[in-house]
């Protein structure tokens, strides 16, 4: 139970601190893009939008500090992130939720694939250490280090103009619009594979590293010494003794990694002209869109934290050491 | 080979610790080298030791200005003139590749010095100290871990329109360096406990002096680790702020040369444009990730010792995969007893020089 209450407590604590960054961005920033756009566009918000947008950017200056700390959880708790200057003023939220499915459908499933891939080479690699299969190590170290979006391209260039096994951009066909049909589900999946498949291919190499490394530490703990001597079955030991406990630093660097690899596959949508929060958050740096970048850092912060809770579910799913703490 | 720098690595610190008096200081200097003393991060600083070559003679290497325009020559592929070929404006590739290397090693060493300095004093501080005072530097390192480090750059560094190179480092080091303070906060913990730091607060040594003296020692592979990664990350990450064009085209490297031949339409067909500079990302990454496999090995000799053994034991006929552990093979056949003898004697010296 403490152990909960201390993950649980760590959870609200970063959550607290990204908020709390969020809010104080936009008032370390220099200058200020906010006034002279509402001034140009005066016309087109209502008193309440601007009132709301003030609150989020610092500008209602007369304020407290902390009334205006105060006033922005208000907002955020009502669910209001402002507008969005290079949307057509729709709410930040709306914006938001259109393209979260996308990158949660493209990073999660490609994630995860790179995860259980990685780990299950790694452990196979670990356990016949010393054999031919150790030549996957260089490769693997050369395509954790090339850069995601460079991967992308060359992904594009070869199996999209050259071959034309895939379309190269976007999410489903110019034209067709989401819906449940077998027609639609099947243009997702080919328009998501090339992307999906890049972030496999260029995430994948550190988890087959990191498996491995602890895959050969564990084989030599005692357990795995024992479990040998009793003759059971190599394939046993393999998965039920060695790969069960090596795959325990590999969850947690997982769930840690997760920020690097979203700001990663955040540049393959730009890549990809994937519809996704990435491309969302580039597209509004380029249009000075402060209210959605503003907003957009808001929601990936709070994902990356969701999945290292679900980690962390895992974790103690897998381990029985940590149940046992909270009881 | 690495059979038999082992016993060296062990004896040299085995003599330090019965012996202060006698090493010279030129032993010591070479002894707290040992963690590149093997081939991986032989190979991997030899990498870094050309690029860095290239980056300091740049303007005598490159037969061409970054910039300088050829407009009889657009978008040639690569001839005698033009080693790598043409951009657009005729400029020269390998030129540009030659001077980006200096802009791509210098963010990536000076975000690597203020990500790897920030995270030894907070990392050790949060190990040493206990308490309250241990607990917020920790969550303050876990909370650095948890936010999504390129989207914050991406924020920050759009708010500026033409952000200096110092910048750009400082705001990678800030998104960087929580990783290292975790793995020195956990070091610096278990060594706190150790008889000799012990030893050494009983004599009455001054805070600054234990932990300079005699923790800091121990921890310099840990240190040395994270900041390769902090450089192989504030690499990775220069490159894509420079391709994604949040920073200045003027600061010239890899990355914006892929901004370039994006931009221009290189893509797929002019391949000389865009493919070496990803390559140099990618291979001075590579160069980056084996020296760290190096300090690796040296911090945890299994990783050394496994290939060695298990290579020993195929060679005597043995299948790798169901001798996990040295006993079957003990207890198969007397002949191979010294044999095995000598490869888990290997072993266990291994495991002696992994506790420092």
């Amino acid at each position: 139970m403490r152990f909960l209450l201390r993950r649980l407590a760590f959870y609200a604590f970063t959550a607290w601190a990204a908020i709390t960054i969020n809010f104080f961005l936009p008032r370390m920033m220099k200058g200020d893009p906010i006034t002279a756009y509402l001034q140009k566009h005066q016309s087109e918000f209502n008193p309440e939008a601007i009132d709301s947008l003030r609150t989020l950017f610092g500008l209602d200056s007369d304020a407290s500090l902390l009334q205006q700390y105060l006033d922005y959880w208000r907002l955020l708790f009502s669910g209001d992130l402002g507008r969005s200057f290079s949307k057509g003023l729709a709410p930040v939220t709306e914006v938001i939720a259109s393209a979260l499915p996308w990158t949660l459908g493209l990073v999660g499933v490609a994630t995860i694939l790179s995860f259980l891939i990685g780990t299950g080479v790694g452990a196979f690699i670990g356990w016949r250490r010393g054999s031919r299969a150790d030549y996957v190590v260089p490769f693997a170290t050369f395509f954790s280090t090339v850069p995601y979006f460079w991967m992308g391209l060359i992904v594009i260039a070869i199996f999209s103009t050259r071959l034309g096994w895939f379309p190269a951009s976007h999410a489903y066909d110019k034209g067709s619009s989401p819906e449940w049909s077998w027609d639609f589900i099947g243009q997702v999946i080919a328009h998501g594979t090339l992307p999906a498949l890049t972030i496999v291919f260029a995430s994948l190499g550190g988890w087959v590293l990191g498996m491995r490394n602890m895959m050969i530490t564990v084989l030599d703990e005692d357990y795995v010494t024992v479990a040998e001597a009793k003759g059971l079955a190599p394939q046993r030991v393999m998965t039920r003794y060695a790969a069960r406990n090596a795959v325990l630093p590999q969850l947690s660097s997982f769930a840690l990694a997760l920020g690097f690899i979203v700001g990663g596959t955040l540049v393959m949508e730009l890549v990809f002209s994937y519809p996704g929060v990435g491309k969302l958050l580039l597209d509004a740096t380029n249009a000075k869109d402060w209210p959605l970048m503003q907003g957009l850092f808001l929601v990936i912060t709070l994902a990356v934290l969701v999945a290292n809770i679900l980690a962390d579910i895992a974790h103690a799913m897998l381990d029985p050491r940590t149940r046992m703490m909270e009881s | 080979m690495s059979l038999s720098t082992m016993p060296t690595t062990s004896e040299t610190s085995e003599a330090r610790a019965t012996e202060p008096e006698r090493p010279t200081t030129l032993r010591r200097l070479g002894s707290s080298f040992a963690m590149f003393r093997n081939p991986k991060s032989i190979t991997g600083l030899v990498i870094l030791g050309v690029f860095a070559l290239v980056a300091i003679l740049g303007d005598l290497i490159a037969p061409y200005g970054p910039l300088e325009k050829d407009f009889s020559a657009l978008k040639q592929p690569p001839s005698a003139q033009h080693w790598l070929g043409t951009t657009h404006l005729g400029e020269d590739v390998f030129s540009q590749i030659i001077y980006g290397t200096r802009g791509v090693l210098v963010v990536g060493l000076v975000a690597g010095v203020l990500a790897t300095f920030t995270a030894v004093v907070i990392g050790v501080a949060a190990g040493y100290l206990s308490g309250w005072r241990s607990e917020s530097l920790s969550a303050l390192t876990n909370v650095f871990l948890v936010i999504p480090g390129l989207p914050l750059i991406i924020i920050v560094a759009s708010q500026y329109d033409d952000p200096s190179i110092v910048l750009i480092s400082a705001v990678i080091a800030v998104t960087g360096w929580a990783w290292g303070a975790r793995v020195l906060r956990a070091q610096t913990m278990s060594l706190r406990n150790r008889d000799f730091v012990q030893a050494a607060k009983a004599n009455g040594e001054r805070l600054w002096r234990i932990i300079a003296v005699e923790m800091l020692p121990n921890l310099t592979a840990i240190i040395a680790s994270s900041f390769v990664g902090t450089v192989t990350a504030a690499v990775l990450g220069l490159t894509t702020l420079a391709f994604i064009g949040v920073i200045p085209i003027t600061n010239l490297n890899w990355g914006t040369i892929l901004f370039w031949a994006q931009q221009n339409g290189a893509f797929p067909d002019f391949w000389w444009w865009y493919v070496p500079a990803g390559l140099c990302i990618a291979i001075l990454g590579t160069a980056l990730s084996l020296v760290n496999f190096g300090i690796d090995e040296y911090v945890n000799p299994r990783l050394r010792s496994a290939g060695e053994r298990a290579r020993a034991m195929r060679k005597k006929g043995l299948s790798t995969a169901s001798g996990v552990t040295a006993v079957r093979i003990a207890g198969k056949d007397g002949d191979d007893a010294a044999g095995t003898g000598r490869a888990s004697s290997a072993g266990a010296d291994g495991e002696g020089a992994a506790r420092p």
